[in-house]
Parts: C-alpha cells; sequence; structure tokens
C-alpha cells in the first residue's frame, strides 16, 4: 500500500513537471542565489514561478514565511523543515520588495 | 490501477506538450519593457497575464468597452493547474447530497431539454478585482480592472434542477464542484457552497451558453454556474456536481478562503458560514470603471470629448452615475444607457470640455437603486476584496 503511494506520487511529480515545462513559463528564471533550484523545485509542482516576482513587491520575510506556512500546511507542498527554511531564505533575500 | 486524477494529468501534459499545441501558447505578444504582458491562450484574444499556471488573464480596458464583453476578450482565472477539456457528450451532472430526495445524473441533452431555458445578462467580476490597485497592497493575484466583463448567459435554472433532485427539509446549503483538480491530491478541490435560499433563486442559473455561444472552455465549458450579483469566486467553472446538504460546507475554499472581516461590508450575509471574525464575501459593491480615458491621456483644450464608462452593483441596479471635474466640489449626472436588467452593468456618457490647458481630474461614482454609492476611502481587508472607491483619472490638456 504504502510502495503503491510512493509510485503513485512520484508518477504524480513527473506529471505535474511536465506540465511545467512548458508555454511560456519556462522563460523566467528566478535570481542566482542560494536555494534557488529548490524554490523552483518545488513551487513549480503546482504552479508557475510568475507567481513569485508578481507577489515580490507586496512581500517581507514575515509575508513570505506565511505563504510557505500557507503552502504546507494547508496546499499540502512536500516541502520538510530544512527546505522551509532554505526557500524562505532565498524568497526574502531576493523577492522581498515591500517598502 | 490509473486514477482519474493520473489520467486528467497525463492528458493535460500531453495537450501542453504535444504538436497539437495551439499556435497562441507562451506566444508573446508586444512585450515592452514595463508594459503589461499580453498572450493569448486557445480560444482567446491578447489578454493580460497575471500568471501562467493556474491560468490567470486579465481582460485590456478595450476589451470592456463592447456593452458585452465578446468570449474571446473574457477574464480567465483558475486556482488549480489540472484543467479537462471536457468531451460534451459524455459529461454528466451529478445532483445528490444528504438532502436530495431523489439524486440523479444529468446529461448535457437533459440540461437543455428537460427544463425551461433562461436567458440573462450579468456582470461576472473576480472578487480579488483591482487588488493589484490597493494601498497598502496585499498578497495575491495582482489583478488590475480587468477581472471582470458582462456577458448574457443562458441555460436553466439551478432552482429547477435542485426540485426534480428534491430538496428535502432541513436543507441549508448546496455545494458545487468542477472539473478542475490540483496537482497534488493533498491540495484542497475547488468547491464552494451557497446558502440554500440563494441556490433557489430565480436567478441563479446552470449556464451552457455565454453570448449565444457554448461557453469558452477557459470560461467553464460545457456548463457552469451564474449566481448574478455575487462575486465570481462563487460561479463554479465545468460543473460535475450539486449537493443539496443539511449541514454548513467545511472546505478550504468556504472556511479559509474568499472571506471578509464581519461586519466591515454592507453586503448581505452568508450566514451559515459566519463566524464572530470573518464571513465570506457575497454580493459585488456599487462600482463603476471609465473606460474611455486612461491616467495621462492627451485632450485637445476647447474640444468637446466623451467620457465614458460602465457602472455596475449586486443587483439593485444602476439609479445614477455622476462625474466631477473640480475635485469633488460638485457632481453632475452623466447619461445613462441602456438598461439590460438589474444585474447587467450600465453604461454612462458624459460630455466633457476641456477649456482650459493643464491637469484635469475627473472622478465619477455610481448610486445603486438601494441608495448605496462608492466611497471615498478604501476598507481594507487580508484578501483585497471589495475595492469600489471613487475612481479618478488625470487628463492632460494642452
Amino acid at each position: 500500500m504504502r510502495r503503491t503511494l510512493v509510485i503513485a506520487c512520484t508518477a504524480l511529480l513527473a506529471a505535474a513537471a511536465a506540465v511545467a515545462a512548458v508555454a511560456g513559463e519556462q522563460s523566467l528564471t528566478l535570481h542566482e542565489g542560494a536555494g534557488r533550484d529548490l524554490t523552483a523545485g518545488r513551487c513549480a509542482i503546482c504552479h508557475s514561478l510568475d507567481y513569485i516576482p508578481n507577489n515580490a513587491p507586496v512581500m517581507d520575510r514575515t509575508g513570505w514565511q506565511k505563504i510557505i506556512q500557507k503552502m504546507r500546511e494547508r496546499f499540502g507542498a512536500p516541502i520538510s523543515d530544512p527546505e522551509a527554511q532554505q526557500i524562505l531564505d532565498y524568497l526574502a533575500g531576493n523577492y522581498a520588495g515591500k517598502s | 490501477m490509473t486514477t482519474r486524477r493520473e489520467l486528467l494529468l497525463a492528458a493535460a501534459g500531453g495537450w501542453l506538450l504535444g504538436s497539437t499545441a495551439p499556435a497562441g501558447v507562451g506566444a508573446l505578444a508586444a512585450e515592452a519593457p514595463g508594459a503589461e504582458p499580453l498572450e493569448a491562450l486557445p480560444g482567446k484574444k491578447p489578454l493580460i497575464r497575471r500568471a501562467w499556471r493556474p491560468p490567470n488573464y486579465e481582460t485590456p480596458l478595450e476589451g470592456l468597452v463592447p456593452l458585452y464583453t465578446p468570449n474571446d476578450l473574457f477574464f480567465v482565472r483558475y486556482h488549480l493547474a489540472v484543467i479537462p477539456e471536457i468531451d460534451a457528450d459524455t459529461w454528466r451532472l451529478k445532483v445528490g447530497g444528504a438532502a436530495a430526495q431523489r439524486p440523479m445524473d444529468l446529461t448535457l441533452h437533459d440540461l437543455k431539454h428537460g427544463f425551461e431555458r433562461v436567458t440573462l445578462t450579468a456582470v461576472n467580476q473576480c472578487s480579488g478585482n483591482r487588488r493589484g490597485l490597493f494601498s497598502p497592497r496585499v498578497p495575491g493575484v495582482q489583478w488590475g480592472n480587468g477581472a471582470m466583463g458582462n456577458a448574457e448567459w443562458s441555460g436553466v435554472r439551478l432552482r429547477d434542477v435542485l426540485g426534480k433532485a428534491g430538496v428535502a427539509a432541513g436543507a441549508v446549503e448546496v455545494v458545487f464542484n468542477g472539473a478542475d483538480l490540483p496537482v497534488l491530491p493533498a491540495t484542497p478541490d475547488f468547491l464552494k457552497s451557497l446558502p440554500i435560499e440563494r441556490a433557489l433563486d430565480e436567478n441563479t442559473l446552470v449556464a451552457f451558453e455565454m453570448n449565444g455561444k457554448a461557453l469558452p472552455h477557459l470560461n467553464g465549458a460545457p456548463a457552469r454556474l451564474i449566481v448574478p450579483g455575487w462575486t465570481g469566486t462563487y460561479w463554479v467553472k465545468h460543473l460535475t456536481e450539486v449537493r443539496i446538504e443539511p449541514a454548513p460546507f467545511d472546505g478550504f475554499w468556504m472556511k479559509s478562503a474568499y472571506r471578509l472581516p464581519t461586519g466591515a461590508f454592507p453586503s448581505v450575509r452568508f450566514k451559515t458560514q459566519e463566524t464572530p471574525e470573518t464571513t465570506p464575501i457575497t454580493e459585488m459593491l456599487v462600482n463603476s470603471l471609465i473606460t474611455s480615458h486612461v491616467n495621462g491621456a492627451h485632450l485637445k483644450r476647447g474640444a468637446h470629448v466623451e467620457l465614458a464608462g460602465k457602472a455596475w452593483d449586486g443587483g439593485a441596479g444602476i439609479a445614477a452615475v455622476e462625474v466631477s471635474i473640480d475635485g469633488r466640489q460638485s457632481w453632475q449626472a452623466a447619461t445613462l444607457g441602456r438598461d439590460l436588467g438589474r444585474f447587467g452593468w450600465r453604461e454612462f456618457r458624459y460630455r466633457l470640455d476641456a477649456p482650459q490647458p493643464g491637469p484635469l481630474t475627473v472622478a465619477v461614482r455610481a448610486r445603486s437603486r438601494d441608495g448605496a454609492t462608492q466611497p471615498e476611502k478604501l476598507t481594507v481587508n487580508p484578501g483585497g476584496y471589495h475595492d469600489n472607491i471613487v475612481q479618478t483619472v488625470t487628463l492632460d490638456v494642452g
């Protein structure tokens, strides 16, 4: 049962990645920085990466922390605690434009 | 065993990756630096892209000029990225729930031929329309003015469908599900509910046509919910299931999203979903939009120009639109266009004289038949909803 679940999840992620790697959204590359690939990889499972720069002007570190928490707890994003910290550091360092 | 979700994901991937991918996908039209990115989705003319996936695209201002917003210019709004193309011949609408006396499945043919056909005009406006204009700004899709449109919707009354299924005494809400799905099974599916009385309102429809044509895929084919007067979040697309329930629905998209501080706005209350702190967004508030001019537009001194736009509300209908050109000291009535019914928007026109060179600030406010007017000050709320403050544009006369 557990094995079936793992296989199903892998299939889902593969399919999701396929959907991600299409259309115009691949033209967007996130800023260079530690944690970029992890951030891009996790976020793009469910949505295109333009949601990040589009919300940057509204965001600060606390804002990103809330969003990451929402994505994990409410939307089931497969992000571990250490990964969440890396993603937070990356987003707060590169996409926190709130003045 | 292959699940429905996996099939849909595979189908979505195949469609997007395959050689049959429509030419419009990813083709950027006239994307100048600083300009809003325009992109044509399949079956659509270029719209302002707010996000690729899930797709969120708004209607450019020019698209809001016609009395009826063309189907191929109508805005696109999704929460979830798996959006199956539905075969209308095999589509079924499942009608049931714990308070349904005679659960049933309907085909599109059943829907079209088993019930009285109804047509009405109504504005469909996203709850978050103008969120991008909020000050202070709030997170979410940063919509401008174009997450809205006005269309003629044809279908059948939800009331008639519910009547056929039998509404048991004690029904309090009706729950709606659409065919769109989350990528991850752990993500809450997009389900919404309505109070039983709004579900049974004669104007709530299950529509299969928009402006006389089959619904476009990205606007909810083959059938969607129409809740005239209420914000777009309730207008569930690609409708697959309707459930009559004896208890309040506790899904994420009702309990935790699309909510306002309780008592902050004068809208109708959705009492079975209300808490002391927050309450679901319901009706649209009275609002207006200038479509003829944008900030900074140049006017020739002495020329007579016509200011024009649209005004709408949550279903009382528009009583008046007023224009001020003296810093809101005095207001003059604009001329109203054809009445499309109380749920449609109302065109307004005002002859503007520009005798003096320099900046000319024009303010517009609409008044509803229930006496509500547009406020001067924004009621800030975490979701960035209900921006209906008086709009101004400053024109450059020279």
